[in-house]
């Protein structure tokens, strides 16, 4: 049954083939797309013939790479762009709502806490189309009462932010929160009896503490905004994120250079991810 | 002193209300409001219910709710099954120096985009993709055979795409299984089937609970799997709201429909919840 007790034969081999079988089923997809990004074809598929990397660098008419396509190049800094912006919101806010479900007490903070948690069982795509119709509301009311007409509440890049951020906000506070709860307050008792001020005690000592939860936080939700699709969809205006150009290529027939795409993606986040996992390592 | 402690409370108080009720309240409240108005053609609005009656009278969008319901359950059950066995051999039987190594081999692909996870399954299983490749080389097959786009295709991707969520939960509560509860079942003479029974499941409950939630609301949500993978004439509901919000552009149905799929994966959260008799609180974390 378990490692400690005694097991046949067939058990313990039949279990490894099951393993074997499963990390077969969730690395397959991947590494076919990895090493079709390779093949000298036009199409993303078998027979192999040969190894090339124009799908990266190539800047012919049939064939441009990845690093000469516009389009795409377009699409990836605007994700990188929008990931920032949500980032940084969602960090800022995160925080202060990490503070304020654990260091102070006020009438129906239960019930905000159950509030905050709420984005994490809300549809992605319920989010996007909630936002969208809301702001198209306060765009007509603006248009209706004052004549202005304000751009933030189009689809367009700066919706995408508040979209994402909305749910990515919950995460970064759950994160931050855990390690606010270790934190051991006398130390911020003794800066006070020391003459330091709340402002004071929570920059030197509260957030130096949290650094780590913040940054492996941060790094989150730069990855769930760089790669989200359901709640952009609905958001997105002229300018296609990332996930969004490539779903647009990917349903009406593809090319090697999404495989180039993905091939990088996958680098980029399994590098991130292993960063991610080192650091948090370490700190324990 | 005291004036000092209340300015902090402001300072962390604005951001979150803000937050919290211009992207989340006020938008659920016009979803609602939106939900129960209509537009003739002049474009003037009034309310009404008619956006519901709809839903009901045309088979076409309360056959693909049930449908898509139903296939959210299969999902989260199938899951189930495929990640119980993973997360006993990680936390009971594998040898403990590879077990962390083996946790992070697990975790890794669900870094990368869902889109890029499903492009990849559509280039293995579609008419000119690999495995048909292979199938064709080894004389298994004559002709390619088209692997895409039918729903049994569509359920082992969204199994594949919500696999993490169920794993983890599961692995952390086996974790606290103690071994020496299976051992005395052992000795006892229990077999493995009653072991399963009565020990392992009882003990996960908490794990399975929080994993099934997840699971089914990230299923009953996706859109990418089934647009992509799912055959051309088996809709999904969130594409139902697509049609009305993008293609049509008939917002206040749209809006009916984004607002039944909230109430529905609300209601099968909260009846998961009293099922097991656990907190939201506890359940996200």
């Amino acid at each position: 049954m378990i490692r400690t007790l005694p097991n046949s034969g067939a058990y313990k081999a039949g279990f490894r083939l099951y393993m074997v079988l499963y990390f077969g089923f969730l690395f397959a997809p991947l590494l076919v797309t990895c090493i079709l990004a390779f093949n000298d074809s036009q199409f993303p598929s078998l027979p192999w013939k040969g190894f090339t990397i124009e799908w990266f660098t190539g800047n012919l008419p049939e064939r441009v790479g990845i690093f000469h396509d516009t389009i795409n190049l377009y699409s990836i800094w605007v994700s990188a762009r929008v990931a920032f912006f949500v980032t940084i919101l969602s960090v800022s806010v995160g925080t202060c709502a990490a503070f304020l479900f654990e260091q102070e007490d006020f009438r129906f903070k239960q019930g905000l806490y159950f509030l905050m948690l709420s984005p994490l069982v809300v549809p992605g795509v319920i989010l996007g189309i909630s936002v969208l119709l809301f702001s198209n509301t306060l765009g007509m009311f603006f248009e209706d009462h004052w004549a202005l007409d304000i751009g933030l509440f189009r689809p367009g890049f700066w919706l995408v932010v508040l979209g994402q951020f909305s749910f990515i906000a919950t995460l970064v506070t759950l994160v931050v929160s855990a390690r606010l709860k270790k934190f051991d307050r006398s130390l911020e008792e003794a800066a006070l009896n020391l003459g330091a001020n709340r402002f004071e005690v929570i920059w030197h000592i509260t957030l130096k503490f949290l650094r780590p939860a913040i940054i492996g936080s941060g790094a989150v939700a730069f990855l769930m905004s760089f790669e989200n699709f359901n709640t952009t969809l609905f958001l997105v205006g002229s300018e296609a994120t990332l996930p969004i150009n490539l779903y647009l290529q990917v349903r009406d027939g593809s090319t090697p250079v999404i495989n180039a795409i993905s091939f990088l993606l996958i680098i980029f986040t399994s590098t991130a991810a292993l960063a991610n996992l080192y650091f948090s390592k370490k700190d324990r | 002193m005291k004036k000092g402690i209340r300015w902090a409370f402001v300072i962390f108080v604005t951001p979150v209300l803000l937050w919290l009720f211009l992207l989340i309240v006020l938008p659920h409240i016009d979803l609602l409001i939106m939900s129960f108005r209509i537009e003739d053609d002049f474009g003037n609005s009034t309310w009404s219910a008619s956006n519901y009656l709809n839903f009901f009278k045309e088979p076409i969008y309360w056959l693909t709710f049930a449908r898509t319901a139903a296939y959210s359950i299969l999902v989260t059950v199938l899951t189930f099954i495929v990640a119980l066995p993973v997360a006993f051999f990680i936390t009971k039987v594998v040898d403990v120096r590879y077990k962390g190594f083996l946790t992070m081999l697990l975790l890794l692909p669900f870094w990368v985009s869902e889109l890029v996870r499903v492009y990849g399954w559509m280039i293995l299983l579609r008419e000119s993709g690999v495995i048909n490749h292979f199938l064709l080389k080894a004389g298994l097959l004559r002709q390619p055979v088209e692997m895409l786009y039918n729903d049994v295709t569509m359920v082992m991707g969204l199994v594949y795409t919500s696999m993490l969520f169920m794993v983890i939960p599961l692995i952390s509560v086996l974790d606290s299984l103690d071994d020496s509860l299976i051992e005395a079942a052992y000795d006892l003479g229990a077999n493995m089937w009653s072991i399963l029974i009565k020990i392992i499941i009882p003990h996960s409950m908490p794990g399975i609970v929080s994993g099934a939630i997840v699971v089914f609301m990230l299923t009953l949500g996706n859109y990418l799997t089934p647009n992509l993978m799912g055959g051309k004439n088996s809709l999904w509901f969130t594409e139902q709201i697509y049609n009305q919000f993008i293609a049509s552009f008939n917002w206040n149905q749209g809006s009916a429909f984004g607002f039944l799929l909230l109430l529905l994966s609300s209601l099968v959260i909260w009846i998961g919840l009293k099922l097991s008799g656990q907190k939201l609180s506890k359940v996200v974390k």
